[in-house]
C-alpha cells in the first residue's frame, strides 16, 4: 500500500487497460441512457453495479443507485423484506467496489448512506472494517467510516481507544490510528467520562505511550504528530483568558490633541495623541474568542453609554472570532478627568473557538485625562514631517524609567486563579523537556529540536506571568538558529518562529524593552520633547509577534528587517507612525492589517519588494478584492471605479482607500513608478507628503 | 534386531545409490539423487522414518536412545570366507548417546498415551521463516507434505525464572516494557544501521574493518548496554559460546556473520502472514521433515525398505573398492555409491587402505569431527512456562544461570496444538553444547531447576501420582506441595515436571571417507548448516548433478503453501 515504487506499464498491461476502457465506455453509454430516462428496472440497476465494480469512482452511478433505492422503497408493494433485500444488494455492490478500490470516496459514502437508512444491521460493518484495516492499517477512509460505525453502534470510546492501541502496537507508524486516538480522547475529555475527568491523570500516560514510539524511531513522523496534539492539550487552557489590554488596569490615560505634551508626568504607555476625537479600548485574549459585545463587556464612564459601544474583532479574516477586540470611546472636546471601568465576562457569552466559556471575569479601571487641542490640528500636521533617521532618536531618558516600569506591569493581566490548576501543566512540560533533552543527547534530530524549542517556549510562556522573565529564550533562539542551518527547506518557518521568540524576549522585561525605546526629536520640530518610538529595526525579523505587550506603541520602527508579512499588526491600535522601510514585503495585500489601524498617519514602506513578483502569493491567504465583500465596496464608489487607472490598481485602491495617511514613503519598490504615485494621490486625497515631497 | 522377519527379496539388485538411514541428510540426498534420475534404494533398520532426526512416541524414545548408546562388538567374521569375488566388511555401530537419564513422575498417565507423543530426538530445532531450508522445501515442493505453525515469540531467561521478551522488531521494541527509552533508541538505531548496511545505502555503511572484527566488539563500539548485547548475540544471532570470554569461545562471531544472522532473523519476521514470530515448527514434530523428503524421493522413483538392517559392506577383493551391501535378509545389493547413517562405522581390515583419491579428501570433513557433545533434555509438563502463549523459544545466554556456564542453553516449548503431546500438555526441548556429560547435565539441570518443579523422588511420587492420575489438577497440587521446600521464592507456581529424558549426543559430522556418511544433528537451532553439509556430500558423490534443479515444477510454487496454519 505504501512505499511501493511505481512501475511503468508493460505493453500487455496497456492493451488490457485499453480493452477495459472500451468496455467501460460501452457500459457508461448504456448506463447514462437508463439514468436519463429514469429507468430503474432490475437489468438497469444491475448494469450500474457492473459499472461500479469496474470503476468505483463513478459518482453518477452511485447517485443513480440512490435514486433507484428511493424508487424501490416508494413502491406500493414495498415490505420490510424487500427493503432489506434492496439495501443488502447495495451493501454488496459497495463491498465489491471497495475490493476494486478501497479508497473510493463514492463507495464509502454510499455505504454510509445505505446504513443511515436504518434498515441494515451494523454488526457486519466492524467485521468488514477489520478486513480493510488489516489490508491497509492506515487507510483513512476506513478509519473515517469506523468512526461513523462506532457512533451508530454506540460503541464506547473506551473500546475504540483500545482498538487504536492494538493497531498502534501492531505498527506505530499509523497517523490514522494516532489521530483517532486524539479524537477519542477529546470526546472523552469533553464528556468528562469516568477515568477521563482529569487531563492531568490521562495525559502523562499518553506522553509515556508516545515516548515509546518517538524514542524507538525518532524519524517516524506519526508519533511527533500525536505529541504535538498532546502538547497542545497540555498548554492550552480550556477557557480563554484576557492576556492584556490597553489602557492597562490602574493606568492614567492622557489624551492630547497635539504632539507636545507635558510628558514627564505620564508614561508613554498610557499617553495618546488623538486628533480623531475618540480613543480605543483594546482587549487581547490568549486565544481567539467570539461573543465580545456590550453585554459581555461593559464599559462604565461618564462620557459614553455602554450600549453605544461597538466591539469589533481584529483579525485578518473577516470572521467574528478574534484574539483582539476593540471599541472606540468618544471623547468630549472639553477638559475631562474621568474614571473608566471595564468589566469583562461578568455575563456569559465570550466563547473560545473550541467552545469553552470565558470564566474568569475581570475588571479594568483606568483614568482618562483629556487635554484639548491647543492648535489647529491640520496646521500641525503640515508643519511636521516625521523622519525616522538615526540622528532623530535619542535614548529614552533615565528619569522616565520608573513611570514606564509601573505602567508596563499594568499592561499584563495576571490570572492568578489559573496557577494552582496549572501545576500539573508545569510538571508535564518539565518532564517533557527533560525527556527531549535526553533524546537529543542520543540523536541529532530536527523534529526533536523543534519539539524541544516548542516545549521550552510553552514552559516560558506559562511561567512568564509569575517569573517575569523567559528563562529559556536564549536556548530556544539557538535551537531555531540551528534548525535554520540544518533544514533549509523549512528555513522560513524556523525564521518566523525565531522572530517571534526574539520579540517575546525583547518585550519580556522592562529592561530589555527600554533598550529599544527611543525619544523622537528632530531638528525641525518645535516640540520640546518628542514621542517615544519603539525601534525593533535590524533584528532580521521575518514576522511580528508579542503584540500583547506592544498595545501601547504609537511609533514603531521595523525598518531593516526581513518581514514578508505583518500579520497581527492590526492589534496595535494606537500606531500612528510606522516604518517598514527595507523589508521584504512583496505585495500591497501584505499591508492589509494596516487597514484596521485608524490612527495611522505616517507610513514608510520604501525599499521593499512590492511589485517584484507578478504573482501575489499572499492573495490566496488574505481576503482579496475579488471576494464578494470587497467587490461590493468597489462598486459603491462609482466615481472611483470608473477611472481606468484605478481599475488596474485595485489592490492599491483596496488597501489605501481607508487610510488616513498624511505621509507615505513608497520609493524603492518596483511598483512605485510615477503613474502609480499619481494613482495613490487620487486614492488618498488627504495625503500631504509622498516620498518626502510635499503635495499640493 | 535379532528377530528379523522374513523379507521378500529386493528387485532389482543393482542401484546407482544405496542410502542407509532415513535421517534428514540421507533423505534429502535420496530425494536429490532421485530427482537427478539416479536409481536409489533407501534402507532403514528402524520401523520408522527419520533416524536421529525422528519424532518418536514417548515409550520408544528411551529404547531408541539406549540402542545407540553402547557399542556392541559384533562377532568379527573372517572377511575372506565369502565364496565370490568380494570381501565382507562388517558394520560396527557408534555409541552416539550417553548418560541417558529417563525420569517418570506420572507413569500411568504417560504410558497409556505413549503414542500420542511425537518427541523429537534432536530437539530443540526450528525453521527460521527465511532460511535456506524453507527455500529448499518450497523449491522441491516438499512443503506439500507438511504443515507448519508459528513459534510465536523468543524470550531471554534469567536465573530467577523470569522470561524477558526479545525486542526483535520495530513493533516489539515499541511495545517492550522492560527496556528504557534510551535503550529502545539505541537498539532501534542499531537495527536501522544494520538494515541500511544490508540495503547498501550509501551513507550507512559498516566499514570492512568493523565487519572483520568480533561482533561483540562492534556491539560495544555501538554503545549498546549489556542487556541488549546479550539479546542480540544469543537470542537473535544465536551464538553458542560466550562471546565475551575468548578463552572458552569456540565460535567467536565476526560482525559480518552476526549481521548475516540479524538479516536472516529480520527477513524471517513477517515473511508469512500468519506467522507472528521468526520461526516455524512442523505439526507432528521435526521427524515429519525427513519423512517428507522420503516421500518426495519415492515420487521420483526411490525404493524404500524399512526394518531392514544392513550387516556388511561388500568390497572388491582386489581393489578394495566398494561394491554393495549385504542385507540382514542375506540378500546382496549392489550400487555405485553408498551413503551411510552416522550410526554405522566400517572398520577397515588391518593392512588395507582406502583408494588414494578418497584419502586425499579425508581432511575435508573429518577435521571438525571432534567438536564435543551436545546435551539434550526433553521435559513434559501440564502447564505452560508462560501464561497465554504456548509455542515459544527461550534462550539462556552464557553466564545467565551460573558463572561457569560458557554456552547458551536453548529451550523450545511446543504445545499440543502442534500434535506433539496430549492435549493440555507441553513438551520442552532443551539443549546446550558441552565438553562432557557432566557439564551437559549441569546445564540442562540448571534450566529445569529454574523453570520447573521437579518432584523430589520419582519412586515415591509415582505412587501418589498413580492414584490421582485421572485427575490432572490433583496431580499438580500434590507435586507442588511436595516441593514446597524448594529454592523457588517466586509467588508464581512453576510447572511440574511429569516426565523427562536427559542425554548427551555426539556431534559427529559428515564424512567423505572410504564411504560417505552423513552428520548427526548439530548443535544449531535451525537446519541451515545441516543442509549445507548435505549439499556438499551430494556434490561429492554427484559432482556433475544439480541439487534439485529449479525446473522441477510439478508443484506450482507459492508462499501460501509453506505458510503455517492459522
Amino acid at each position: 500500500m505504501h512505499g511501493r515504487p511505481r512501475k511503468a506499464p508493460k505493453p500487455e498491461d496497456e492493451a488490457a487497460s485499453s480493452a477495459k476502457a472500451q468496455k467501460l465506455r460501452a457500459l457508461q453509454t448504456q448506463f447514462f441512457s437508463f439514468h436519463h430516462n429514469k429507468i430503474y428496472t432490475k437489468e438497469a440497476v444491475e448494469l450500474s453495479a457492473k459499472l461500479l465494480e469496474i470503476n468505483p469512482e463513478s459518482y453518477t452511478a452511485w447517485n443513480y443507485r440512490k435514486l433507484a433505492v428511493e424508487h424501490y422503497l416508494n413502491l406500493p408493494d414495498c415490505n420490510p423484506d424487500s427493503i432489506k433485500s434492496v439495501l443488502d444488494d447495495e451493501l454488496r455492490v459497495v463491498e465489491n467496489a471497495l475490493r476494486q478500490n478501497f479508497k473510493s470516496y463514492g463507495a464509502w459514502h454510499h455505504r454510509k448512506w445505505v446504513l443511515s437508512k436504518g434498515h441494515s444491521s451494523i454488526d457486519n460493518e466492524l467485521r468488514l472494517l477489520d478486513k480493510f484495516q488489516k489490508a491497509d492499517s492506515r487507510n483513512f477512509h476506513a478509519w473515517n467510516y469506523r468512526r461513523f460505525v462506532a457512533e451508530s453502534m454506540k460503541r464506547s470510546e473506551q473500546d475504540e481507544l483500545k482498538y487504536t492501541e492494538d493497531m498502534i502496537y501492531a505498527n506505530f507508524s499509523n497517523y490514522s490510528a494516532w489521530h483517532n486516538r486524539s479524537v477519542l480522547l477529546s470526546a472523552l475529555f469533553d464528556k468528562k467520562a469516568e477515568g477521563f475527568l482529569l487531563k492531568e491523570k490521562v495525559l502523562p500516560e499518553e506522553y509515556e505511550f508516545i515516548h515509546q514510539a518517538i524514542f524507538t524511531d525518532p524519524d517516524d513522523q506519526s508519533g511527533w504528530f500525536y505529541h504535538l496534539w498532546l502538547l497542545d492539550q497540555t498548554v492550552t487552557t480550556d477557557s480563554p483568558l484576557l492576556a492584556s489590554s490597553w489602557p492597562g488596569h490602574g493606568s492614567d490615560v492622557l489624551l492630547v490633541g497635539d504632539r507636545c505634551y507635558n510628558g514627564s508626568a505620564f508614561s508613554p504607555f498610557s499617553a495618546l495623541h488623538s486628533d480623531s476625537g475618540s480613543f480605543p479600548i483594546v482587549l487581547y485574549f490568549n486565544q481567539p474568542v467570539r461573543g465580545v459585545n456590550s453585554s459581555t463587556v461593559t464599559v462604565e464612564c461618564g462620557f459614553n453609554k455602554n450600549e453605544d459601544l461597538l466591539w469589533k474583532p481584529l483579525s485578518a479574516s473577516n470572521s467574528q472570532t478574534a484574539r483582539v477586540w476593540v471599541a472606540h470611546l468618544k471623547v468630549p472636546s472639553s477638559d475631562l478627568h474621568s474614571t473608566v471601568e471595564v468589566s469583562v465576562g461578568h455575563t456569559k457569552g465570550i466563547i473560545s473557538t473550541r467552545g469553552f466559556e470565558y470564566s474568569h471575569p475581570s475588571m479594568l479601571s483606568f483614568k482618562v485625562h483629556v487635554q484639548p487641542m491647543e492648535r489647529d490640528s491640520s496646521q500641525v500636521s503640515v508643519a511636521e514631517s516625521i523622519s525616522l533617521r538615526e540622528e532623530n532618536f535619542k535614548v529614552y531618558g533615565k528619569q522616565s524609567e520608573e513611570s514606564i516600569i509601573d505602567s508596563f506591569d499594568q499592561l499584563i493581566i495576571k490570572n492568578g486563579r489559573e496557577t494552582t490548576a496549572s501545576n500539573w501543566r508545569f510538571e508535564a512540560l518539565a518532564k517533557e523537556i527533560e525527556c527531549f533533552r535526553e533524546l537529543l543527547s542520543l540523536v541529532d534530530c530536527k523534529i526533536g529540536k523543534l519539539t524541544l524549542a516548542r516545549l521550552l517556549k510553552a514552559y516560558d510562556a506559562m511561567s512568564y506571568p509569575f517569573a517575569n522573565k523567559l528563562v529559556h529564550s536564549e536556548e530556544v533562539l539557538e535551537l531555531y538558529s540551528d534548525l535554520m542551518k540544518l533544514d533549509r527547506t523549512h528555513y522560513q518557518f524556523y525564521k518566523d518562529e525565531r522572530s517571534i521568540v526574539l520579540l517575546q524576549k525583547v518585550t519580556s522585561s522592562k529592561g530589555s524593552l527600554l533598550q529599544h525605546c527611543f525619544q523622537y526629536k528632530d531638528s525641525v520640530s518645535s516640540a520640546i520633547c518628542g514621542p517615544i518610538c519603539l525601534r525593533l529595526n535590524n533584528l532580521s525579523l521575518s514576522r511580528m509577534g508579542a503584540f500583547e505587550k506592544l498595545l501601547w506603541v504609537e511609533m514603531l520602527d521595523l525598518s531593516h528587517n526581513e518581514l514578508q508579512s505583518i500579520e497581527g499588526l492590526e492589534a496595535m491600535q494606537l500606531l500612528s507612525c510606522l516604518s517598514l522601510r527595507n523589508n521584504k514585503l512583496r505585495s500591497l495585500t501584505a499591508l492589509e492589517p494596516l487597514r484596521k489601524l485608524k490612527l495611522l498617519r505616517i507610513l514608510d514602506i520604501s525599499y521593499n519588494q512590492i511589485g517584484d513578483h507578478s504573482i501575489d502569493t499572499t492573495r490566496y491567504v488574505c481576503s482579496s478584492p475579488l471576494s464578494h465583500s470587497v467587490g461590493s465596496e468597489l462598486n459603491r464608489d462609482e466615481t472611483v471605479t470608473s477611472d481606468v487607472a484605478l481599475i488596474n490598481n485595485w489592490e492599491a485602491f483596496y488597501i489605501f482607500k481607508d487610510f488616513n495617511l498624511n505621509q507615505l514613503d513608497i520609493v524603492g519598490n518596483t511598483i512605485a513608478d510615477e503613474k502609480f504615485k499619481s494613482v495613490l494621490v487620487k486614492i488618498m486625497p488627504k495625503l500631504k507628503q509622498l516620498d518626502g515631497k510635499l503635495l499640493d | 534386531m535379532d528377530d528379523i522377519p522374513p523379507y521378500p527379496p529386493i528387485d532389482p539388485t543393482t542401484f546407482d545409490l544405496i542410502v542407509i538411514g532415513t535421517g534428514l541428510p540421507e533423505s534429502i540426498i535420496a530425494a536429490a539423487s532421485s530427482t537427478a534420475s539416479k536409481s536409489v534404494l533407501h534402507l532403514d533398520p528402524n520401523p520408522f522414518y527419520g533416524s536421529h532426526f525422528s519424532s518418536l512416541p514417548l515409550a520408544d524414545l528411551p529404547s531408541f536412545l539406549s540402542s545407540h548408546s553402547t557399542s556392541p562388538s559384533p562377532p568379527r567374521s573372517p572377511s575372506s570366507d565369502d565364496p565370490n569375488e568380494f570381501s565382507l566388511l562388517e558394520f560396527a555401530t557408534r555409541p552416539l548417546y550417553s548418560s541417558i537419564d529417563i525420569s517418570t513422575f506420572s507413569p500411568n498417565l504417560l504410558d497409556q498415551h505413549s503414542r500420542k507423543f511425537n518427541l523429537d530426538v534432536a530437539g530443540p530445532r526450528v525453521f527460521f521463516c527465511a532460511e535456506k531450508s524453507i527455500e529448499l522445501l518450497l523449491r522441491t515442493g516438499t512443503n506439500q507434505y507438511m504443515e507448519f505453525k508459528s513459534v510465536d515469540a523468543t524470550f531471554v531467561g534469567d536465573n530467577k525464572g523470569n522470561l524477558w521478551s526479545v525486542p526483535d522488531s520495530r513493533a516489539a521494541i515499541f511495545k517492550d516494557k522492560s527496556l528504557g527509552l534510551v535503550e529502545k533508541n539505541k537498539l532501534m538505531r542499531f537495527f536501522k544501521l544494520v538494515q541500511g548496511h544490508l540495503a547498501g545505502e550509501q551513507d550507512i555503511k559498516i566499514s570492512e574493518e568493523d565487519l572483520q572484527s568480533p561482533f561483540v566488539d562492534f556491539l560495544n563500539k555501538m554503545g549498546l548496554p549489556p542487556k541488549i548485547k546479550s539479546f542480540i548475540l544469543y537470542a537473535i544471532a544465536m551464538a553458542d559460546y560466550d562471546q565475551e570470554d575468548t578463552g572458552v569461545c569456540r565460535d567467536l562471531l565476526k560482525t559480518k556473520d552476526g549481521i548475516d544472522q540479524l538479516a536472516l532473523y529480520n527477513a524471517s519476521i513477517g515473511r508469512f502472514q500468519n506467522a507472528s514470530g521468526a520461526f516455524l515448527y512442523p505439526i507432528y514434530g521435526q521427524g515429519e521433515l525427513s519423512q517428507a523428503f522420503c516421500r518426495r524421493a519415492a515420487v521420483k522413483g526411490c525404493l524404500y525398505v524399512l526394518r531392514m538392517p544392513v550387516t556388511a559392506l561388500l568390497v572388491d577383493k582386489d581393489t578394495g573398492c566398494y561394491k554393495g551391501v549385504r542385507l540382514a535378509s542375506g540378500q546382496d545389493i549392489f550400487s555405485q555409491k553408498l551413503i551411510l547413517d552416522p550410526t554405522f562405522k566400517v572398520t577397515l581390515p588391518s593392512g588395507s587402505s582406502p583408494p588414494l583419491p578418497l584419502k586425499e579428501k579425508l581432511p575435508f570433513f573429518s577435521l571438525k569431527d571432534d567438536k564435543g557433545k551436545i546435551a539434550r533434555g526433553i521435559c513434559i509438563t501440564k502447564t505452560s512456562l508462560k501464561p497465554d502463549i504456548s509455542n515459544f523459544l527461550v534462550v539462556y545466554p552464557p553466564r545467565s544461570l551460573f558463572p561457569e556456564q560458557v554456552t547458551s542453553i536453548r529451550l523450545l516449548q511446543i504445545a499440543s496444538n502442534l500434535a506433539v503431546c496430549l492435549p493440555g500438555m507441553f513438551v520442552l526441548y532443551i539443549s546446550a553444547l558441552c565438553n562432557d556429560d557432566d557439564q551437559g547435565k549441569k546445564l540442562i539441570h540448571a534450566v529445569m531447576n529454574t523453570l520447573l518443579t521437579v518432584p523430589l523422588d520419582s519412586e515415591s511420587n509415582a505412587a501418589v501420582q498413580s492414584e490421582t492420575a485421572e485427575n490432572g489438577s490433583a496431580v499438580q497440587d500434590e507435586t507442588s506441595e511436595s516441593s514446597s521446600g524448594g529454592p523457588s521464592d517466586s509467588g508464581e507456581e512453576k510447572p511440574t515436571l511429569l516426565w523427562s529424558a536427559l542425554y548427551s549426543q555426539e556431534l559427529t559430522l559428515g564424512q567423505v571417507d572410504f564411504i560417505c556418511s552423513t552428520p548427526m544433528p548439530d548443535g544449531k537451532l535451525n537446519y541451515n548448516d545441516l543442509i549445507d553439509t548435505t549439499f556438499k556430500i551430494f556434490q561429492e558423490i554427484y559432482p556433475g548433478e544439480e541439487f534439485f534443479p529449479e525446473t522441477s515444477l510439478e508443484n506450482p510454487e507459492g508462499d501460501g503453501d509453506a505458510s503455517p496454519e492459522t
